[in-house]
């Protein structure tokens, strides 16, 4: 298996209490509350979190994009990726992703990518995403319009990396008379494509079509779910007509290690609760603004709501398989577990969530890399 | 007054048509909620007129057809309705989203047209007047919103949300925010074309709109400066529901 060390790079010096009074920190908690001079100090030791992830032998390092929040500071993961694609010289980076109907030139996106691709001597995973709906708010781009726009920007990201240019792109969101891009991609055909999703059908039906078979990635999850859509992934593949590897799919999830389970469990409470029940928390019309999903799944997230949108605690969510913590040996068995159950290829933890504080998150780092990923590596 | 209830199939798009009254014909363009009933107003219209109620392509029962992509969709669509149903000397009249329509319409031809009333209408851009985030309030405070009196809100909130409203209410707002996501409720390059408008412009505006407010209705002088204009007090973004006799009133003088 592959252990990727994923951040989101929390804004972790958040009054809380304002988050919490906003309702959310997403779109409209007024950017007062943004410190520059703590922004810089997260920024850097967040980066540096990411670089030691490298020594500690963790497969990859990953960052991701998410826009005006203080759920996670990077509206480019191409700054962090870049950084890290020169602070790092083994570890593979991964963008998880890059949001493609939010950028009103794809081609950018495949020029980036192919940048650091090319810089790292062919490390790059590269993630596509739609953004989540808070940034089609944020945005103003129109969510009736996500899929159409996401798939016709991979079109055109995919055959930028792989057609000899020039070549003209005719699309109905796109039209570039020349597409030839400088520079191409190092690796080839071109970088491995993962989809990171928080569920859906549609989703699945597009990334493991032949033509394609991108590793799926489900996100905070609980357990049962990830379960759910991974075999889902399988399924479809067998419907395509072929077997999906193992590398083919994949969870992320956070994770927190100490001693003892009791003083894990301990330790990572208040900023687990931070960041489930502070940062990720946000308004349904916030979260699925019309045409984001089919009117169906949003009439499913409308049912379950009250589950979705209320408090959850450390002990319902270690419940729920949503957040692994404990000792060691519980971690280590936990995943064991999970995997002979799903059989992921991929597993993305996620080291430092809501408010761990930086020396949490180093023992954290070291206890899992130490203690439970040569385990977790050599299953196969 | 009773309304007919049919089907009528303009450019491959099955329209749920209300008709009802007699007189030269009022056609009634709704706004973002749609127009699930026949409202008091549209009675007492049908007095003097032919009145004509459709709902839009994508909202309530009319179908939801491929090619609905943007506003100016919508008015093609419209002008074909006219001519395929031949009405002629038409007073057109548009509610918010609806009154958008009316205009990109009658940028393009008024050739069928009698006369426009504009209600609370969408379209254009003001300066330092924003309208109210429809997509990122929770439905109930949008239908809060629409009225002054708040007892009129009260009504409708208190509508049993049957599984086939739910559906309506879900369709609406996902062809609203197709039409009118970005830009924001209006396009910026019809004010360029509002010249071209040959026919009377009634607006009518409710002193306490709180979806868009009154404040637009100086851009709107400005961009039609042989308009009408004439605000209704005592009302939010709906006065032909919060004073029906006003509003009837104003559109038949």
């Amino acid at each position: 298996m592959q252990i990727v060390l994923f951040h989101l790079m929390p804004y972790a010096d958040l009054d809380l209490e304002a988050g919490r009074k906003n309702g959310t920190v997403w779109v409209k908690l007024p950017n007062r509350h943004f410190d520059p001079e703590k922004g810089h100090r997260l920024y850097n030791r967040y980066l540096d979190e990411l670089e030691y992830g490298e020594q500690l032998g963790f497969d990859a390092v990953s960052v991701n994009e998410h826009h005006q929040t203080a759920y996670g500071l990077m509206p480019s993961p191409i700054v962090t990726a870049s950084a890290l694609a020169r602070r790092t010289s083994k570890c593979k980076i991964a963008i998880l992703g890059s949001a493609l109907p939010l950028r009103s030139h794809p081609l950018t996106v495949a020029e980036e990518h192919a940048m650091i691709d090319v810089i790292s001597g062919g490390r790059l995973i590269s993630g596509f995403v739609r953004g989540i709906g808070a940034e089609y708010h944020t945005f103003g781009v129109n969510p009736t319009f996500s899929h159409d726009r996401f798939h016709e920007a991979h079109d055109l990201i995919v055959r930028a990396w792989t057609e000899p240019g020039p070549f003209a792109f005719q699309g109905k969101h796109y039209n570039v008379q020349y597409v030839n891009l400088w520079p191409r991609p190092y690796q080839k055909p071109h970088p491995p494509i993962w989809i990171p999703s928080q569920g859906s059908k549609e989703t699945i039906d597009w990334a493991s079509h032949p033509d394609r078979r991108y590793t799926y990635l489900q996100t905070f999850s609980p357990a049962k779910v990830v379960g759910r859509y991974l075999r889902m992934y399988r399924d479809t593949c067998k419907g395509y007509g072929y077997e999906a590897k193992d590398s083919q799919l994949g969870w992320a999830v956070p994770v927190y290690v100490a001693e003892t389970d009791e003083l894990a469990r301990k330790e990572a409470k208040q900023h687990f609760e931070a960041f489930r029940n502070v940062f990720v928390r946000m308004p349904l019309e916030m979260l699925l603004p019309p045409g984001y999903t089919s009117r169906e799944s949003l009439k499913n997230v409308m049912k379950a709501k009250a589950q979705m949108f209320g408090d959850v605690t450390i002990d319902q969510a270690l419940e729920l398989g949503l957040f692994v913590c404990g000792s060691p040996k519980t971690v280590r068995e936990a995943f064991q577990a999970y995997w002979k159950e799903m059989r992921f290829g991929n597993l993305l933890v996620l080291c430092q969530f809501g408010t761990l504080p930086a020396d949490l998150t180093r023992k954290n780092l070291e206890l899992f890399a130490r203690e439970v990923m040569p385990q977790l590596k050599s299953l196969n | 007054m009773t309304f007919t209830d049919t089907y009528v199939e303009v450019d491959g798009c099955r329209t749920h048509l209300r008709r009802g009254g007699s007189g030269e014909p009022l056609l009634y363009l709704h706004g973002a909620s749609g127009a699930p009933v026949i409202m008091p107003f549209m009675e007492k219209l049908a007095a003097r007129f032919d009145v004509l109620v459709p709902e839009h392509p994508g909202y309530g029962l009319s179908e939801e057809p491929e090619w609905l992509e943007n506003i100016h969709d919508v008015a093609y669509f419209y002008l074909d309705f006219l001519k395929f149903l031949n009405l002629e000397n038409v007073t057109l009249v548009g509610s918010s989203m609806g009154g958008w329509m009316a205009l990109e319409m009658a940028v393009r031809d008024t050739s069928r047209l009698k006369s426009l009333v504009l209600v609370s209408p969408a379209g254009v851009a003001a300066p330092g007047v924003q309208p109210a985030d429809i997509f990122l309030m929770p439905p109930e405070d949008v239908i809060k919103s629409l009225f002054l009196d708040q007892k009129l809100a009260q009504a409708r909130l208190a509508e049993p949300m049957t599984p086939e409203a739910l559906d309506v209410a879900l369709k609406n707002r996902h062809s609203t925010a197709r039409l009118a996501w970005e830009p924001r409720l209006h396009d910026p390059f019809l004010p360029k074309w509002l010249h071209r408008i040959d026919v009377p412009v009634k607006i009518i505006w409710g002193a306490e709109d709180r979806i868009l407010p009154v404040g637009f209705v100086k851009e709107f002088k400005r961009l039609l400066p042989h308009a009408e204009v004439h605000i209704v007090e005592n009302s939010g973004h709906l006065p032909q529901a919060e004073k029906p006799d006003e509003f009837v009133e104003l559109v038949c003088r």
